[in-house]
């Protein structure tokens, strides 16, 4: 092969490289008069090729720089890390490339061509995003249809659980399991009833009109907190020994699983109303909340069945032979390593279950994403679709690597292996 | 001396195999028995059924005068009188061996939190592991893990210990440890069942031997006589290839 011939070694290696360079540099000339200037440099050739010549010039060039060890420390590093053989020339070069065309354009609509200021659409004339939308919406993103005069009930109820989360981490061990109980059992019922109020001469609100980002976290956050022990007594009860329980867990878990989300939501909020007998009523809101919990409470089932599978049985001939009884011997024994191993599982379940949430706009609730899709129909701020989503994607994002973080965190933190 | 553990014609099977056939055992209050015999000749079963780890199907099991059965509603209060060890350990790897150690005294025995410490500190020093308490059992040698989960055993002040070939799974090194710590344990007067094929340790505390081949207790006899003078001619065979 001639490519093989054309090869630098020590001696040569400065006219190599001044070769090597420059066709490199032609390459990135090429893509970058193409992207940022709108000139072809290489029109003059066939279209295939004018089209791939960036990549062909760049190959060339990096074939001409490689060389197994040269002294020079940018460069082997260069050939190591990028430039290992042709095939990881032409991967370094097409993701380099990629780079270069879409970022900055991306970078452009977001920041450096984007409206901030103004309150109409009018007031955005740039050619990028039109942040205005989001900011002018930005309440009823954040807080739906809740009365402007009331919001602050539910900024209390979220800075009460934001002061808790953090004082967990703060606060001396002793203290420690109080914010939990707190947490668990005292705040959900001092927020429901500061968020609904009706109670000490608060303005009652439906729940209808609760939206956005803070019912995003009020249906996560209760599905979340039940969904796992509800899974956790599945998994049990899909291993027992007990017929009754062991069948009446398998029914419940795949007949669940077996459905769409959308299908039990729906049926949550239409038909189940119809089996209710006259006179109850249950909050629309409470029944999605139900139906979500069962529904993740299955899949969390199946996660933590892998964990109790994945244990040795040895585990159980010795916590039963230290005299522990079924339930001494799962929750101190069996639950704290096989929810150990699942942590990853359990995450991606939690995960789900926050995006799953826009899911609920079926039901006439508008959450984050559901205010969004709303907002964008406006007749005054049609065509910010793309505004609104991203923006709604950046926060779902930020929200989930968050808790993909935290459970990282948690698997290190737990590891007791050497 | 009373027995402390009768089995009575005892049967097992797994599906259609029979794993124990007619076995008939007394154990005295503080004798030492030893059970050697070929693998899979249901020497682990025989142990694992006195504390019902498994369940048999015919005969009679009674242990410290209650009798093992379907119905014995608290089957933990004589598996707490019961320790035992195993071949892997079975450590709970998610706790340190201090905490191995205190969890079944203070969630089974109700012992306060304190002196379940001290007891567990005193057993570890028994097997000489107390500098490694606030270890976790991944960060030990086997010898050491067996150790520890001897004293973890201990701590619940068992009446009978029963071991399952407790040296089986550890490196030639690490076996005197272990039963160094084994013949101390029975030098105390505690009432033990071992599955082992350490004979040296066997013709050291074993007051009676045990020779089990398929499912059956083929010989037993005083540990002099059994390796004196063994009257199967399978156990005879036996002895010739392990000693």
């Amino acid at each position: 092969m001639i490519l093989n011939i054309l090869k630098p070694n020590k001696e040569n290696l400065q006219n190599y490289l001044a070769i090597g360079i420059f066709l490199l540099l032609l390459g990135f000339f090429d893509i970058f008069s193409n992207t940022f200037l709108n000139v072809n440099i290489t029109g003059f050739l066939p279209s295939i090729i004018s089209y791939l010549s960036p990549l062909i010039l760049g190959t060339l060039g990096l074939h001409f720089i490689r060389i197994e060890y040269s002294g020079n420390k940018t460069l082997d590093r260069i050939n190591n890390n990028l430039n290992s053989s042709n095939f990881n020339a032409i991967l370094s070069l097409i993701v380099i490339f990629i780079l270069l065309k879409y970022v900055p354009p991306t970078l452009n609509w977001t920041f450096f061509d984007a409206n901030f200021l103004g309150s109409t659409k009018e007031d955005c004339t740039g050619d990028g995003a039109c942040w205005v939308f989001v900011k002018v919406w930005f309440n009823r993103f954040m807080y739906g249809m809740y009365p402007n005069a009331e919001q602050w009930r539910i900024n209390i109820s979220f800075l009460i659980l934001f002061v808790s989360i953090v004082s967990i981490f703060v606060l001396p061990q002793k203290f420690k399991k109080y914010i939990i109980l707190f947490l668990l059992f005292i705040f959900p019922i001092i927020a429901l009833n500061l968020i609904s109020g009706g109670l000490f001469g608060l303005k009652w609100i439906e729940t209808g009109a609760w939206g956005g980002l803070s019912l995003t976290f009020i249906v996560s956050a209760f599905a979340l907190i039940f969904c796992f022990p509800i899974g956790v007594f599945l998994a049990l009860g899909r291993r027992s020994d007990l017929p009754a329980i062991k069948y009446s867990s398998i029914s419940f878990i795949e007949l669940w699983r077996g459905v769409p989300l959308i299908t039990v939501l729906f049926m949550s909020a239409v038909m189940f109303p119809m089996f209710l007998p006259d006179g109850t009523y249950m909050d629309k809101l409470m029944r999605v909340i139900i139906a979500i919990t069962l529904f993740e409470a299955a899949y969390m089932a199946e996660v933590v069945r892998g964990g109790l599978q994945a244990l040795p049985r040895g585990q159980y001939d010795a916590a039963k032979s230290l005299g522990m009884g079924y339930w001494r011997m799962h929750f101190l024994i069996i639950l704290p390593q096989a929810l150990k191993l699942v942590i990853p599982g359990i995450a991606n379940t939690f995960l789900a279950l926050v995006k799953d949430t826009p899911l609920i706009f079926v039901v006439g609730l508008l959450e984050l994403a559901g205010m969004i899709g709303l907002a964008k129909t406006n007749p005054k701020w049609l065509g910010m679709a793309t505004e609104g989503y991203v923006f709604a994607a950046f926060v779902f994002w930020v929200i989930c690597f968050a808790m993909s973080r935290y459970s990282q965190n948690l698997e290190k933190k737990l590891s007791t292996e050497r | 001396m009373s027995n402390i553990i009768e089995l009575k014609k005892v049967n097992k099977w797994f599906d259609k195999f029979q794993v124990l056939k007619d076995i008939d055992l007394e154990v005295k209050t503080q004798e030492k028995i030893v059970i050697c015999g070929p693998s899979g000749s249901g020497k682990s079963t025989l142990i694992r059924c006195i504390n019902r780890l498994e369940n048999h199907q015919e005969g009679k099991i009674v242990v410290d005068n209650t009798e093992i059965s379907e119905d014995t509603k608290n089957i933990e209060i004589i598996r707490a009188e019961v320790g035992m060890v195993f071949q892997q350990f079975n450590l709970f790897p998610h706790l340190s061996i201090l905490d191995n150690c205190t969890l079944a005294p203070i969630w089974v025995k109700k012992l306060p939190k304190k002196k379940a410490e001290e007891l567990a500190m005193e057993n570890l020093k028994r097997v000489q592991i107390e500098d490694q308490a606030l270890k976790f059992p991944g960060q030990l040698s086997g010898g050491q893990q067996q150790r520890a989960a001897i004293a973890r055993a201990l701590c619940m002040e068992p009446k009978i210990m029963l071991f399952d070939e407790p040296t089986s799974a550890l490196d030639p090194e690490m076996i005197k440890e272990v039963l160094d710590v084994m013949v101390d344990l029975a030098k105390g007067g505690m009432t033990m069942i071992v599955v082992t094929h350490e004979m040296g340790f066997a013709k050291e505390v074993a007051d009676n031997m045990i020779f089990m081949d398929e499912g059956r207790i083929v010989e037993k006899a005083k540990t002099k006589d059994f390796f004196d003078s063994p009257k199967s001619d399978r156990t005879k065979l036996f002895l010739s290839q392990i000693l």
